[in-house]
């Protein structure tokens, strides 16, 4: 294998809900360009944990957090720098889509805006160029100031895609991006994510087995907010370590 | 299985009564102001002031009443909403991690949702007297106003907070401030409920007596400045319905019908327009 980058570090990472530990010692390294998969049943942290990443977890009262997250150097999770920055390097896309309550050209550009990026004129080729990186411009080029709720489902995702790319974010959180999407959909945006490592690097939660398997560079099983196992995808499918990790293959869970 | 069917036929004829007699007592209630109150309606009546001797069933109109009514409940509407829009945005953006404290607020919105409007009357008096001013269209307004407030807050903080929460994080997940967030997301996405909530306020404000009984006064002119003293509806139905005169009486019935009808034609085009706006969204 090529050499890794590691592009953002997760070290001994607990995370608590009041009294209640949700995250326990989560050590993960991400590699840069690589698309790594965070493989878990319902339950397990997978969200929390990818929410830590964003800090969308200070949001929810309660939380409390030790350990570090350092992306380029910079230990984001304790950071005294503005938070809306830090989640800018990271687009998020969450189970269901959901579309601002706005044109779908709007919605790309909300983004472009909060970056100062004014005028129809400057806007729409960004715009374009971010639709057609979602794989969602050939469908919207003639309707673009619909609102967006008027598109499917499958559509909003990819709509939410390339909103979350305007922001030109270097990491894209992907939290069960495809849950509720139809098999054309889920694999149209699972195709997309292939040539978007290129560019960005992206982290999938997913408790989806296959799609970890077809997707994947680097695999992190985890299980009742621990990490089990971590592994590339072929070692991790073809020769797990951990008898857990073996049982989850095999479908034995629990 | 057999009571079970006669279960939901039971239920369903319990919801036809409800349905059926909530609509009758509906029409009731207008069916009888319009009735006594339609053959009293004139162009006389919206369209001049009282003259002398309108009291005494001689030539006049509500105008005055008409005009102070709609300044004093725009006036309050405004004077509410002021506070109403930042603080529901305030408690379901800025004060979403402290959910303890948001909750305190509500119990208190709904406390003071449920104090008689008399009571805001009295203090609106108290209030004057402490300001040293005079009964006014000044004193009307910030009284209703502070009445109808938490009707207002609570109306929009229901809508705002049935906001999916995953729009709000996804917003957040671009970078957005909580400014931002308040006011380019949850501001539209609400705006319909928002709408709702300023109508019911607004209905609430220009159909009660009570807070405009000592605040306000009541003259014949047509409002010319928020110093003076200016006439309201409900007040011009209570003071008519309170007449000996048959004449005057069936006036109020008249007045009663203006009022209802401008609450309507408010309500049905300002939903209109909120709808047209939510095509855009």
């Amino acid at each position: 294998m090529a050499m890794e980058t590691t592009k953002l570090s997760i070290q001994n990472l607990n995370l608590w809900f009041g009294k209640q530990k949700i995250l326990n010692n989560i050590n993960i390294d991400i590699p840069e360009n690589k698309v790594t998969v965070i493989l878990g049943p319902s339950g397990c942290g997978k969200t929390t944990l990818m929410k830590t990443m964003n800090r969308l977890v200070d949001l929810q009262g309660g939380a409390r957090t030790s350990g570090k997250i350092i992306l380029d150097g910079e230990d984001i999770l304790n950071t005294r720098r503005d938070i809306a920055l830090v989640r800018q390097k990271m687009g998020l896309l969450s189970q269901r889509p959901t579309p601002l309550p706005m044109s779908i050209f709007n919605n790309v550009a909300y983004g472009l805006r909060l970056k100062g990026i004014r005028g129809r004129k400057k806007l729409t080729p960004l715009v374009e160029k971010h639709l057609i990186e979602a794989n969602l411009w050939d469908e919207v080029r003639d309707r673009l100031h619909d609102p967006a709720s008027r598109l499917s489902i499958g559509q909003q995702q990819r709509l939410c895609l390339a909103r979350g790319l305007a922001v030109d974010p270097e990491i894209i959180l992907a939290d069960e991006p495809t849950s509720a999407l139809d098999p054309i959909s889920a694999s149209v945006i699972e195709n997309q994510f292939f040539k978007l490592k290129e560019n960005y690097t992206i982290l999938l939660v997913t408790h989806i087995m296959r799609q970890a398997r077809r997707i994947a560079d680097k695999v992190v099983f985890m299980y009742l907010g621990e990490v089990i196992e971590q592994a590339d995808v072929h070692e991790f499918f073809n020769n797990p370590k951990q008898k857990m990790t073996r049982d989850y293959l095999q479908g034995a869970f629990y | 299985m057999w009571w079970r069917k006669l279960e939901e036929k039971i239920v369903y004829f319990m919801m036809l009564i409800s349905v059926a007699s909530l609509v009758a007592l509906l029409l009731a209630v207008l069916l009888s102001i319009f009735i006594k109150g339609v053959p009293y309606i004139s162009w006389e009546m919206i369209s001049q002031t009282p003259r002398g001797g309108y009291y005494f069933g001689r030539e006049g109109g509500v105008l005055n009443a008409i005009v102070g009514s709609l300044y004093l409940s725009t006036g309050a509407v405004l004077l509410s909403l002021a506070f109403s829009l930042p603080l529901s945005l305030a408690m379901n953006i800025h004060l979403r991690t402290r959910r303890k404290t948001v909750n305190r607020i509500r119990f208190v919105l709904d406390i003071l949702w449920g104090i008689p409007s008399i009571v805001y009357g009295a203090f609106g008096f108290t209030l004057m007297i402490y300001l040293g001013i005079q009964a006014s269209l000044l004193a009307g307004i910030i009284t209703v106003g502070i009445f109808i407030m938490p009707i207002m807050v609570r109306g929009m903080d229901e809508v705002m907070k049935n906001v999916p929460v995953h729009l709000i994080e996804s917003a957040f997940s671009v970078g957005s401030t909580r400014m931002e967030v308040a006011f380019r997301v949850m501001l539209r996405q609400t705006i319909p409920g928002i709408v709702t909530a300023i109508l019911l306020a607004f209905g609430r404000g220009i159909g009660d007596v009570a807070s405009v009984l000592f605040t306000t006064g009541y003259t014949d002119n047509l409002p010319t400045s928020i110093t003076q003293q200016t006439a309201t509806l409900p007040l011009a139905v209570f003071f008519q319905l309170g007449s000996p005169i048959p004449e005057v009486q069936n006036r109020a019935y008249a007045s009663a019908i203006i009022l209802t009808v401008i609450i309507l034609i408010i309500s049905i085009s300002v939903r209109m327009i909120s709808k047209k706006y939510h095509k855009i969204i």
